[in-house]
């Protein structure tokens, strides 16, 4: 099991715990999608996936080589263009000059990206930056891929893009990936399994499988989409009044 | 451009879901096959699209030409050149017009034309070529040692908390002071040779340059250090490939101050120090015009040395500067 989470619990100096009694666990080569209300601590759990920041209690159990990251905004470095923005990932993680060139091409070729190599960050347009975003996150070579809401600020045509783009990736690369949004549609599309984030404290309330019925059946899809707004809604009602 | 001759076969879902759904729409005929008559209309963004790789590499790159900037080319702009021409002129004028109205002796308020003369004079003698020279290659040695010494110090004051808090008010204490308080002590060290000018330049430019750097590497957008933990940097790695060129700006501020704390520590340091085995420069003919009385030369120095001033930083921090904030996409709006 890549990722385990046990008991997991967080809080900022001596605020009320953002994160409470967490239990997950993902297996290898799962997409899973980690669903929750603004603000619930969604985040905070990824970035301690990412060893970002320290649980409070608790233990969790991930790759000791760690994860690839990908940030809700691209965070490319504006100094570097965007081959070279992938090639200091491979750098980082100790791979050779030439190779470095050659795999930075083909990360590019990857996300459709191979004409674009020696534009810098600020030259492209949001959804080219997430897709030099994520093949830097493929450059980093974990088995564990985390996204913390790489999609968001995105129209929806190159939203649905990237998410035909992603599946295809995961498909061939075999990462295990955990997707965090606060869409519920947007979970349903991409994710095999569905985790449900409550708010103040955050903690897994609730799961359910996607299956490929709900790939290709509009109608299913709907009604779990469906569902799973109802039982966010019925989470978010709890903090009114 | 399209380098599979049969999309359907190409996309993986396609071929892992037999029955797969149809096109989403009209703008694409890759992904159904002509046998599924039932199929449903499915909604993009619950299911896959059914794209066909190559449309969606068709589609993807309509958004992307779309989406970017075309170049746009470079051109000289005369405006740049001719404005700050103009108003030298300008100046040049009145200075001109106050001097033939006769209000002060002329020997104590000379007038353009007198300090040219007295330019062809000291160009003539090759005593205007030598301070020049000397001085610029001074500041110019001086400013480049420090930003050696100081660059590494700088580094390791911003990363390194303890030390930060132990040095950083010592640090910030020397800029403020000025740096001719050092020549005295200098003096007394070194005697009259070329070390007391440049301990008197380094002490004016490195306190300077580190602050730069530490103020720059204070401004760090701190996701870049987490981009950096996540990546898998080192200390040093994080260093010198992620905090060094995140805090350019800043630090290329501070190397400009550096250099202009060098250049007048240089001047203050050449008007005091005169004599012994340190070489003629722009401060030493200052102060020589003041001994010789002679307003001409003390104004040919002081326009010497502002028009050194004033070409380093056309010619040299003024397009670094520009070509650095350019390439980040920081200039967009300025009135650079
Ligand atoms: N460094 C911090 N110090 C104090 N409180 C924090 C810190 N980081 C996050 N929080 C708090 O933790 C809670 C969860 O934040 P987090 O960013 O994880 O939410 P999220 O689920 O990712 O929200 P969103 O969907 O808006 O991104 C918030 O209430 C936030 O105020
Ligand atoms: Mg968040």
């Amino acid at each position: 099991m890549p990722v385990v989470l046990e008991n997991l619990g967080k809080r900022f100096g001596d605020g009320a715990p953002v994160l409470d009694d967490v239990n997950a666990t993902i297996g290898k080569g799962e997409f899973v999608a980690l669903l929750g209300a603004s603000g619930c601590g969604k985040s905070t759990l990824l970035n301690i996936m990412a060893g970002l920041e320290v649980p409070t209690s608790g233990a969790l159990e991930v790759p000791s080589d760690g994860a690839a990251f990908m940030f809700q905004d691209a965070a490319l470095f504006p100094w570097l263009t965007a081959r070279e923005n992938i090639e200091l990932a491979l750098q980082l993680r100790g791979v050779g000059k030439a190779e470095r060139r050659i795999k930075a091409n083909e990360l590019l070729e990857l996300v459709h990206l191979a004409g674009a190599g020696d534009k810098r960050p600020h030259e492209l347009s949001g959804g080219m930056r997430q897709r030099v975003a994520l093949a830097r996150s493929l450059a980093q070579d974990r088995q564990l891929l985390l996204m913390d809401e790489p999609f968001a600020a995105l129209d929806a045509i190159t939203r649905d893009l990237l998410h035909d783009e992603l599946e295809r990736i995961w498909k061939e690369t075999g990462r295990t990936i955990v997707f965090v949004t606060h869409n519920v549609r947007e979970a349903v599309r991409l994710g095999q399994r569905v985790l449900l984030l409550s708010s103040r404290p955050g903690r897994v309330v609730q799961e359910w499988n996607v299956t490929e019925e709900h790939r290709t059946d509009a109608g299913l899809a709907g009604q779990l989409t469906g569902v799973i707004t109802a039982r966010l809604r019925e989470e978010i009602r709890r903090h009114a009044k | 451009m399209r380098n599979n001759s049969s999309p359907v076969a190409d996309t993986p879902e396609a071929t892992e879901t037999p029955v797969s759904a149809g096109s989403t729409g009209g703008h694409n005929s890759a992904g159904s096959t002509g046998g599924h008559e039932e199929t449903r209309k499915v909604h993009a963004a619950l299911t896959r699209s059914s794209t066909g790789s190559a449309d969606l590499r068709e589609l993807e790159s309509g958004l992307d030409s779309l989406q970017s900037d075309a170049v746009r080319k470079a051109r000289v702009d005369w405006s740049r050149i001719l404005l700050p021409v103009a108003a030298v002129v300008v100046l040049i004028i009145i200075w001109q017009a106050y001097v033939s109205l006769g209000l002060k002796r002329r020997d104590l308020v000379p007038g353009p034309l007198d300090v040219a003369g007295q330019f062809g004079t000291l160009w003539a003698e090759g005593a205007l070529q030598e301070a020049v020279w000397t001085s610029l290659q001074r500041g110019l040695v001086g400013f480049l040692i420090s930003v050696a010494i100081a660059t590494p110090i700088g580094l390791l004051l911003a990363q390194v908390a303890p030390l930060r808090r132990a040095f950083g008010p010592l640090i910030s204490g020397l800029q403020v002071l000025p740096s001719v308080a050092w020549v005295p002590a200098a003096i007394i060290w070194f005697g009259l040779t070329d070390a007391t000018v440049y301990f008197v330049v380094f002490m004016g430019a490195i306190p300077s340059i580190i602050n730069g750097l530490i103020s720059g590497v204070d401004q760090i957008p701190p996701q870049y250090r987490s981009v950096g933990t996540v990546l898998g940097a080192s200390r040093l790695q994080m260093a010198v490939q992620i905090v060094l060129p995140a805090a350019l700006p800043g630090y290329l501020g501070g190397l400009k101050q550096g250099w202009a704390f060098s250049w007048r520590s240089l001047m203050a340091a050449e008007i005091i120090a005169v004599g012994g085995t340190i070489g003629f420069g722009l401060g030493s003919m200052l102060n020589q015009g003041r001994d010789l009385a002679d307003m001409t030369i003390v104004m040919s120095a002081i326009l010497l040395i502002l028009a050194v001033g004033i070409l380093i930083e056309l010619l040299v921090f003024g397009p670094i500067e520009k070509r650095l904030l350019q390439r980040r996409g920081l200039l967009a709006g300025s009135t650079r």
